[in-house]
């Protein structure tokens, strides 16, 4: 897998999506629990927005900051015992993964959840090289069962309820137990130690890598983000190159927000920080450890007026409440990264052509830059897409292009708009029953199709005003 | 005090009564109403489809249309909402950055002006009827208005008012998207439609004709009776309203 999840069109996609009344309920239910969440969390801190412009403060800094911070974030990490890698691509931070593991000669890897690795497709090419990968995050373990991608950038199996668990369970476990989650997630624990316990490679991803001591921050409710990072002996953190912050303060402040934001909660049940390798005279800590810094698309992102979209700390505020994501689900992005960060990330990091009709899948009511921690002003980075997407890609409709310019001279030109005004209603006549266009023409089918339409006014506006003006209509209403 | 009306092409070519409802209710609270003939449409469907150069013809019409104009007021947080982005859209534009600014700074929507600007509550009507109102998300969160429009509406007598659920959620309205994807904008208008029916109102009252036309359009399809009128409507009434969408 990489950030593109499959072959299927948008359409097909769109339409799968709406039809799966499961799926649905269940992203309705937990939008709702999550926003109430976060709405209640923000509250609580009393002043949302002194934290949100913080948080968008240590995003920017960061990042109009990147290379000294990389810098010193690799020497700290060195200086503990350490290795670097740099990866600009995908492929180069699979290769280095993959030679690690040789050297090991490790037979299975451990991991816990991290979306750097989907977008890099790290499972599949350590499956391919014979190693045994298994998840350890319940929602990604489920997922590894079933081989089913992520729909959730927080909770990747959201769009699977506890009866298709337990099936999964049972088919590829032999599980025997009932639906409750309780004991799912026992079933799960138990499965997992052994696991956790046998592994000779631990990788993780990051929430924050700390600049200023080299340590990776990782936050998690299951804690087994500690389990992976406490067991092996070889440690390999995954992490994008934009996933950093300068200090421990900063990093309260950003953790503070993530969690709020993603799942409404004061702090996670666990924020595990660790530092480089066992270094001599130490009790603890890994034999090896490796840090690999995922480009993969990113730098050409900085400096353009997307950068603010490398703010993200991939908490999903804006997913759990985009309208459109709760009606078609995440796997309808066809990405990695869905809903509204999904459709402003995922053209970016892996181009227009496959991805040209996401930034489109909004109406653009601009709730998820109201939620977003972090202020990425994602409704408008979507149009700016869309300006891209005609002016540059010119992938867009013909029709629509005709369209548009026939609207800018309609809109440019006074007497032409004034014309319209007294012939919409005559122009639409045909279509026209009981002052209701059930039917509509051309780009109003779309509309009509699904709702009524309703025929111009007797009178345009204009048309009253200028009888008013006259006199011939009363000015006194009261 | 002087103000232009910025009817908005909607409201211009289909629901007329909104522009006329808001003539009055500007000269009731005693504004010297003028509406310049060279208004067009504020570019947004354009705009918000990636048609940046279609749009800015359109937006240098608007702001010749309004160079002279002291206030523009108009009813639809969206589109005033669309003329509170020129400045930022004509930056790099030394020939129109200065109209931008000036109309952007001196336009607002309708219920806005009037509590802001003018400081009125209570325009004294009354409406009698069961009542709900949908908060468009241009209104809200573009332009930022988020109590003007419930403040007058509490002033309003022998009105019952309910809240509706979730009232935050887009309609699926979205200009262009309405078309552009139907079958989601379909799925985001039956849910509003599902939360109106919740609250057993009569009437749902907005302040953007684009979001009405659009929840107004699918009830009407479902076969409900909900009248849906523009906030303006009802500020206007003396008595029981009529619906116009």
């Amino acid at each position: 897998m990489s950030i593109k999840l499959g072959d299927r069109s948008y359409q097909e996609r769109i339409e799968t999506g709406i039809e799966n009344d499961f799926m649905r309920d269940a992203v309705s239910s937990a939008q709702g629990r999550f926003r109430n969440g976060r709405i209640t969390q923000a509250a609580e801190l009393g002043d949302w927005e002194d934290w949100r412009q913080l948080g968008s403060e240590i995003r920017t800094h960061t990042l109009e900051n990147l290379d000294y911070y990389l810098q010193q974030l690799s020497e700290q990490v060195a200086k503990r015992g350490g290795n670097v890698y740099f990866a600009s691509t995908a492929e180069e931070a699979n290769a280095y993964i993959e030679k690690v593991i040789t050297e090991k000669n490790a037979k299975k890897i451990v991991k816990s959840k991290s979306m750097v690795t989907e977008e890099i497709g790290l499972n599949q090419q350590l499956e391919k090289m014979g190693a045994e990968v298994v998840e350890s995050d319940l929602g990604e373990w489920i997922l590894q069962l079933d081989e089913d991608p992520p729909s959730h950038i927080v909770t990747p199996a959201l769009h699977k309820n506890k009866a298709q668990i337990r099936k999964t369970f049972a088919e590829k476990r032999g599980y025997n137990g009932s639906d409750s989650p309780e004991e799912l997630a026992a079933f799960a624990r138990e499965q997992l130690r052994k696991d956790f316990l046998s592994a000779d490679v631990g990788i993780t991803g990051c929430n924050f890598a700390v600049a200023e001591s080299g340590a990776i921050t990782l936050v998690t409710n299951e804690g087994n983000a500690r389990m992976v990072t406490a067991l092996p002996d070889t440690q390999i953190t995954v992490m994008g190159m934009e996933r950093i912050v300068p200090t421990w303060e900063d990093m309260e402040v950003l953790v503070s927000l993530l969690t709020r934001a993603a799942v409404g909660q004061k702090l996670t049940s666990y924020v595990t920080s660790y530092t480089g390798a066992r270094l001599e005279g130490e009790i603890d800590g890994p034999e090896d450890y490796h840090l690999v810094i995922v480009d993969n698309g990113r730098s050409k992102i900085l400096g353009t007026e997307f950068q603010s979209a490398l703010h993200c700390i991939r908490c999903a505020a804006c997913i759990n409440v985009c309208p459109v994501y709760r009606h078609v689900g995440g796997h309808a992005y066809n990405s990695i990264y869905p809903g509204p960060i999904g459709a402003v990330l995922t053209p970016l990091l892996d181009g227009y052509e496959d991805h040209k009709e996401l930034p489109y899948a909004s109406s653009l009511c601009a709730a998820c830059t109201e939620a977003c921690p972090v202020k990425i002003p994602l409704h408008e980075q979507l149009i700016r897409h869309r300006q891209i997407i005609v002016e540059k890609e010119k992938k867009s409709p013909v029709t629509e292009k005709i369209m548009m310019k026939g609207f800018a001279q309609w809109a440019s030109t006074p007497a032409a708009y004034k014309l319209s005004t007294k012939l919409a209603r005559t122009a639409l006549k045909p279509w026209t029953k009981e002052d209701t266009i059930k039917n509509g023409p051309g780009p109003l089918k779309g509309w009509t199709n699904v709702r009524d339409f309703p025929a111009p006014a007797k009178q345009s506006f204009r048309a009253w005003w200028k009888e008013r003006e006259k006199g011939e209509i009363n000015h006194d209403h009261s | 005090m002087k103000v232009s009306l910025f009817i908005t092409c909607v409201s211009d070519i289909i629901f007329s009564d909104v522009g006329k409802n808001t003539v009055e209710i500007l000269e009731r609270v005693g504004c010297e109403v003028d509406f310049p003939a060279a208004q067009t449409c504020c570019g947004q469907p354009a705009y918000n489809s990636g048609y940046v150069k279609e749009a800015k013809q359109a937006m240098k019409q608007m702001m010749q249309a309004f160079q002279d104009s002291e206030y523009v007021v108009g009813p639809s947080g969206s589109c005033v909402g669309m003329l509170k982005e020129y400045p930022a859209i004509f930056k790099d534009d030394p020939e129109w950055q200065e109209a931008a600014v000036d109309l952007a700074n001196k336009s607002y929507e309708i219920t806005q002006f009037l509590v802001e600007v003018l400081g009125v509550t209570d325009l004294g009507a009354t409406f009698k009827g069961r009542v709900t109102y949908h908060p468009s998300c241009h209104m809200t969160r573009i332009l930022g208005v988020k109590d003007a429009p419930q403040t007058l509406l509490r002033h309003v007598k022998g009105m019952e008012f309910i809240e509706l659920p979730v009232k935050e959620d887009c309609c699926g309205f979205g200009g262009t998207f309405a078309v552009k994807n139907p079958e989601i904008s379909q799925e985001m208008v039956k849910e509003k439609s599902q939360h109106v029916s919740e609250t057993k109102a009569e009437y749902l009252v907005g302040a953007d004709m684009g979001c009405l036309m659009n929840i107004g359009g699918r009830m009407r399809r479902e076969g409900k009776n909900v009248k849906v009128v523009h906030i303006t409507e009802i500020l206007n009434s003396h008595e029981q309203g009529g619906g116009i969408a």
